[in-house]
């Protein structure tokens, strides 16, 4: 069996418990939620800590609140439990792509366990970073952790590995924001910022900030916006995504895009913004050719590496098919492509 | 052996597993389950290099660390061991080179497993490393540095041509003959248990060993050899097994290392294994390319084949001698095929080594086959399912590479799912991007031969019976999930006429219970079911016979039902079983029987003619619906019509969870399933790994990806089998993957012939078809390889007597038994 390290495990009661130890302790010292990427990381070897200090006993850190009853901004606290996200009916009803998103997020039992501010801080993936310590030893490591090759892009100077989360491209796609408390203040981020392009260094925030809620604004429920999510993997339950993406569209009462924000999870290493594929849409109704010429913009922006399942250039020409399908889905054409069977019906 | 009587009280209807209600409340012990006073625990210091030399090991600062006992290296365990006699190529721990990336080099044990592990972490190896060889074509290319001094030269493990029969007669009596080149990728058993052993330390110099193992009695056997012990002082238990699929059918290195642990520090010792190293202890599915060459009368009639296959072995042995036989030898017992060539080779490479996962070494040429005959009945404009039904392989034939069928259910088989999927309506018929495909299988029930030379029982059963009622059933049989334990309970309980729960079974402990081969080969019901009706059937007839003295009635007319024995005329009189039993330990004396059982042997005499032979065949036909995106080349399999010749079921609900099992392992071999190896960029590293050993990234179905299955049993008892069963366990895996490819093809017209279909297969050969090129996606040629010294086989049906022409060994015995037995030693059979 692999086993865990050995650790000082801490109980915070309170948020700003939790953040007086990230400042006492110093670097050595992980925050865990549910602990679904934490533990295997730490089992795996792959990431260490010296304090791993628990948010599962903070009650402000859980639980959906409604600014305003059904117009306001919604709060989302960062240890709600994944499967309390998808089931939230003010979450089905206002944000229905979120719930479909963080639906497909692995399996039950870990959306039971899973935390929503989890998946958004969740470590970047690579099928040559998550593996055991022998078997990283057995390639010499690589850039991510002890080693100094890149083994995606051997003469690249960064590491490719790339954004897991699927609540992060659609939260970003939706214009979400977070809250990041430390001992020093808090500051308010838009979840797209939240992100930096690269494997190591993948957060903006602060190794001693906590992240205590996420923050979906009251816009999105109105009338003439919509939003879609898909995602494609392997396997309709359990797997990361191999691509996904979180699209988002308003128009005005005539139909007429007025603004769009498309992010796509998997093809790089934070949720990619495909803002020159937005922009394609603008300017007049969503239909048939501004989405393929999205969709082909799309495409041109991901940069999916040899570091996950599937083909690669295969992965590649899905980005254009899956963001067709996505933005044809909101316009109410037939989606070209066939749904996978983990992709929930919309509501609403 | 077939059920003389009518009535059955238990055999056919379902009932509950005697070891359900354990399994599901969590009483199981299984190997990992096991503590006893004093154990410490041992972790394997396994390869990091793919193929080196062991230049010096560097124990200094392990043996520093915290709660460390003691190392074991490859020194200390010199004698080499492997399943076959013929190719003893392993050892507990390298000696002097490593081979592949995993093999176990250095044993720790410490107080604790965290203390162990740390400690094999701190080991630190030099290696002087080799050029490494990932797979067949490189190993035909580079024979050298060898993997092994042993094979059929440089890295070939083995080489090997049959031709049975004239086959240029063959293919000239065809009037068309077809081609096909074809892979299997390799993938492996993902047991739910990772495999866990624990040595005890006895008395005496004695050692037991608990394990989750198939195969007690080889592992027995090896670790007498290996720790050179007299077999009597090695005990070996199989703990029943979290899922073995073959992969628990081999010794396993931990088993060897973690006896001499325990029997050097003088304390019980336990491992458990993490998932990667199960990845690494493989012995899975071996990665095959096929080549098929066959004749066929324009009315589809078979007339003559020729395949090629070529296996990629890993680095060790293993059953790779029987795998690579089997990759030819069941060809012939589905269609009859009058003659045919079979050539083979194994190749050694720097990775796990592969053996038996379900259907050992078969499903690849099934694949093979059967794409290529659906293909076939394109060109020829027939049904496949008619081609099928055309060629049958007749009962009782002994086909052209001497194999002797018994009853044969394969029509009725086909004609069952042809009915419920609607085939003939909806084949060919269906929108684009749907589609139904059907293949069929077959598959020994036990092999003919042990894998050790012997004319000793291959299974055998104990039953001690008193004045209780109880009867108490020792059998060495492993529990490997499958069901073998309620089998044999159910057998004796129905000979004797008794409920289960009367029943207790000590089982696979080679202390307790009578020699048993194991749970491999698909021998359980058929071998061990038979060595347990023998061992019932005397039991019954003592007990018959004294309470015959009793009743003063013939003991013919004795019935045994419902925990009673009673007089068929007259059934007041009679009494309870435990009083019959008693009335029998009163005029015998203590009661106890023994049961065992030897196949029947087999008609061919050739060297290699031990691969294939059977008392009986399993038979499977499987329609299967998929829907193919042609934008995304993804595709569902929607549904699954399977039905299997199963003889007789002893128990229906376990026989359809095996034949569901079977199909939903097909699925995941056609769909994703992969034990696919990475090697860095040369320049910059010599590393050569397996590319994903955890369980997220090996991708294996979820409920979620697997269709709905509906089964039909076929029943037509077989002579060879207990009640007339067969196997189930393997059997029906085998039309899965080619009936889904042949769907494929009927819902998108292109061909992906190569397993496990991946979608970007799918939309290259549409691409390549819509650009007027053939829609076909899979390897382009068999690599030339020469197949000298062929073993030449005349057929039953050319007169031949089972010998080959040319083979000095069958010639020598053929002269001794032509010398015995004068008259007709050459008389040909059918
Ligand atoms: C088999 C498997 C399949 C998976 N499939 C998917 C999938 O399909 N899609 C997907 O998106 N994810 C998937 N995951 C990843 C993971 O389960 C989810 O992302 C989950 O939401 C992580 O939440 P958690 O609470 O368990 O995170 P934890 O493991 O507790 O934490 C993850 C990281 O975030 C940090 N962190 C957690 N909470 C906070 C906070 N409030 N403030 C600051 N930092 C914090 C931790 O320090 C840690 O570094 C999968 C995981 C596994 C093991
Ligand atoms: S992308 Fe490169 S550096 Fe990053 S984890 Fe993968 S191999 Fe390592």
């Amino acid at each position: 069996m692999l086993r865990l390290p050995r650790f000082e495990f801490r109980v915070a009661g309170s948020a700003s418990e939790a953040v007086a130890i990230l400042a006492g302790e110093g670097p050595g010292t992980r925050l865990v939620a549910g602990g679904t990427d934490l533990w295997p990381n730490m089992k795996r070897r792959h990431q260490s800590a010296r304090t791993v200090v628990s948010l599962m006993s903070i009650p402000e850190l859980q639980g959906i609140v409604g600014n305003g009853g059904g117009e306001g901004e919604l709060r989302i606290g960062a240890t709600t439990c994944l499967a309390d996200v998808a089931a939230s009916a003010t979450v089905r009803e206002r944000y229905p792509a979120l719930a479909r998103a963080v639906d497909a997020i692995s399996s039950p039992p870990l959306r039971n366990m899973g935390t929503l501010g989890g998946n958004l801080c969740l470590d970047t993936r690579c099928t040559y970073y998550n593996q055991t310590e022998e078997w990283r030893r057995s390639i010499d490591y690589c850039m991510k952790e002890a080693g100094s090759v890149c083994w995606v892009a051997p003469s690249s100077p960064r590491c490719w590995a790339h954004s897991a989360s699927d609540s992060a491209p659609m939260l970003a796609a939706l214009g979400g924001r977070v809250k990041l408390v430390s001992a020093a203040g808090e500051r308010v981020l838009p979840v797209a910022e939240l992100f930096a392009n690269d494997g190591i260094d993948y957060l903006e925030k602060a190794a001693d900030e906590l992240l205590t809620e996420v923050l979906l604004p009251p816009e999105s429920d109105s009338r003439h916006s919509k939003s879609s999510f898909w995602k494609l993997r392997r396997r309709g339950s359990i797997d990361f995504a191999v691509l996904s993406v979180a699209a988002w569209v308003r128009t005005d009462a005539a139909g007429v895009v007025e603004e769009a924000r498309i992010y796509l999870g998997a093809v790089a290493s934070a949720p990619l913004a495909a803002t020159s594929a937005a922009a394609a849409l603008l300017g007049e109704p969503l239909g048939e050719e501004s989405i393929a010429e999205a969709a082909r913009r799309a495409r041109k922006a991901a940069t999916p590496m040899d570091n996950t399942d599937f083909q690669v250039q295969w992965r590649g020409r899905m980005v254009e098919l899956y963001t067709a399908a996505a933005l044809r889905e909101i316009a109410g054409l037939d989606p070209g492509v066939r749904a996978p069977r983990h992709l929930t019906v919309l509501s609403s | 052996m077939t059920e003389p009587r009518a009535a059955l009280n238990l055999i056919g209807k379902p009932f509950r597993r005697v070891d359900g209600r354990a399994k599901v409340t969590g009483q199981t012990r299984f190997a990992d389950d096991l503590t006893f006073p004093r154990m410490c625990f041992m972790r394997l210091h396994r390869s990091t290099v793919p193929h080196a030399r062991i230049v010096e090991i560097h124990l200094e600062k392990a043996e520093k660390m915290p709660g460390v006992l003691g190392f074991l290296t490859g020194e200390d365990l010199p004698v080499s061991f492997g399943i076959l006699p013929m190719s003893r190529d392993e050892h507990g721990l390298a000696v002097g080179k490593v081979r592949y990336v995993g093999d176990p080099v250095v044993a720790v044990a410490a107080l604790t497993e965290e203390q162990a592990e740390a400690a094999a972490r701190a080991v630190e190896i030099e290696y002087e490393p080799l050029a490494t060889i990932s797979s067949v074509e490189e190993a035909l290319a580079n024979p050298e540095p060898r993997i092994h001094e042993h094979g059929s030269g440089g890295n070939l493990h083995r080489k090997k041509s049959m031709i049975f029969g004239d086959l240029e007669q063959g293919f000239e009596e065809a009037d068309v003959i077809f081609e096909d080149t074809l892979f299997y990728g390799g993938n492996t058993h993902l047991a739910m248990e990772q495999h866990a052993s624990v040595a005890v330390p006895e008395d005496d110099e004695r050692v037991t060993l608990y394990s989750s193992t198939q195969i007690p009695h080889y592992v027995h056997r090896a670790l007498a050899r290996v720790l050179e012990l007299p077999a009597s002082r090695v005990r070996v238990v199989a703990c029943p097994n979290g899922g073995g699929f073959g992969g628990k059918s081999d010794i396993m290195n931990h088993e060897i290392v973690t006896a001499k642990m325990a029997l050097v520090l003088g304390r019980p010792v336990k491992i458990s294994l993490t998932r990667e190293e199960v990845f690494y202890c493989h012995r899975g599915r071996h990665p095959m390319l096929m080549h098929l060459r066959t004749g066929f009368g324009k009315d589809g009639s078979l007339k003559a084949q020729h395949l090629k296959t070529a296996l990629d072995g890993g680095a060790y042995s293993s059953y790779g001698v029987a795998s690579t036989l089997y990759a030819g030898a069941l060809q012939t017992a589905t269609y009859e095929l009058p003659r045919y060539r079979f050539d083979t080779l194994r190749a050694f490479t720097n990775k796990p080594p592969c053996g038996p996962k379900r259907g050992h070494g078969t499903p690849q040429p099934r694949f093979g086959y059967e794409v290529h005959l659906d293909k076939a009945a394109h060109a020829l404009g027939i049904d496949p399912a008619d081609l099928r039904l055309r060629n049958l392989a007749p009962a009782g034939l002994i086909t052209a590479n001497w194999l002797q069928l018994s009853s044969v259910g394969l029509g009725r088989c086909i004609e069952a799912v042809v009915e419920g999927s609607g085939w003939r309506r909806r084949y060919g018929k269906l929108p684009h991007g749907r589609g139904l495909g059907l293949a069929c299988g077959a598959y020994i029930c036990g092999v003919g031969l042990p894998l050790y030379r012997g004319e000793m029982p291959h299974s055998g059963v104990q039953l001690k019976l008193d004045r209780s009622g109880g009867v108490a059933v020792f059998c060495g049989q492993a529990e490997i999930g499958q069901g073998s334990d309620s089998v044999l309970a159910a057998i004796v309980a129905e000979v004797l006429g008794i409920e289960l729960a009367d029943i207790r079974l000590v089982v696979a402990d080679t202390d307790l219970t009578p020699v048993e081969f194991g749970s491999y080969a698909s021998r359980v019901t058929v071998m061990m079911g038979n060595a347990a009706y023998d061992g019932a059937q005397r039991a019954r007839e003592l007990i018959a016979t004294a309470v015959a003295e009793r009743f003063e009635v013939d003991s013919e007319r004795l019935v045994f039902a419902e925990s009673r024995v009673f007089d068929a005329e007259d059934p007041e009189k009679g009494l309870s079983f435990a009083a019959a039993v008693a009335i029998a330990e009163t005029r015998f004396g203590t009661l106890g029987t023994t049961g065992s059982y030897r196949p029947p042997t087999p008609p061919g005499r050739f060297q290699g003619s031990g691969v294939g032979p059977s008392p009986t065949y399993s038979y499977s036909a499987a329609v299967i619906e998929v829907e193919v995106d042609p934008a995304t080349g993804l595709f569902d399999v929607e549904h699954v019509w399977i039905a299997h010749d199963i003889g007789r079921c002893i128990n229906p609900a376990l026989v359809v969870g095996q034949v569901e099992g079977s199909v939903y392992m097909g699925l995941g071999e056609v769909m994703m399933e992969e034990q696919a190896f990475r090697r860095l960029p040369p320049r910059l590293s010599g590393a050569l790994v397996h590319k994903t050993p955890s369980l997220l990234e090996y991708k294996s179905p979820t409920f979620r990806d697997v269709p709905p299955v509906t089964t039909y049993l076929i029943e037509e008892p077989d002579p060879a089998g207990p009640f007339g069963a067969k196997e189930v366990g393997q059997g029906p895996l085998l039309p899965i993957p080619p009936a889904a490819a042949n769907a494929v093809f009927d819902a998108v017209g292109v061909r992906v012939d190569q397993v496990p279909i991946h979608p970007h297969m799918i939309l290259r050969a549409l691409e390549d078809k819509a650009r007027g090129k053939e829609g076909r996606f899979g390897p382009a040629a068999f690599p030339d390889v020469d197949f000298p010294r062929n073993l030449i086989v005349p057929t039953p049906a050319e007169g031949g007597d089972g010998t080959a022409l040319n083979d000095p060994r069958s010639q020598k015995q053929a002269g001794r038994q032509a010398a015995k037995e004068k008259p007709s030693a050459a008389s040909a059979p059918v």
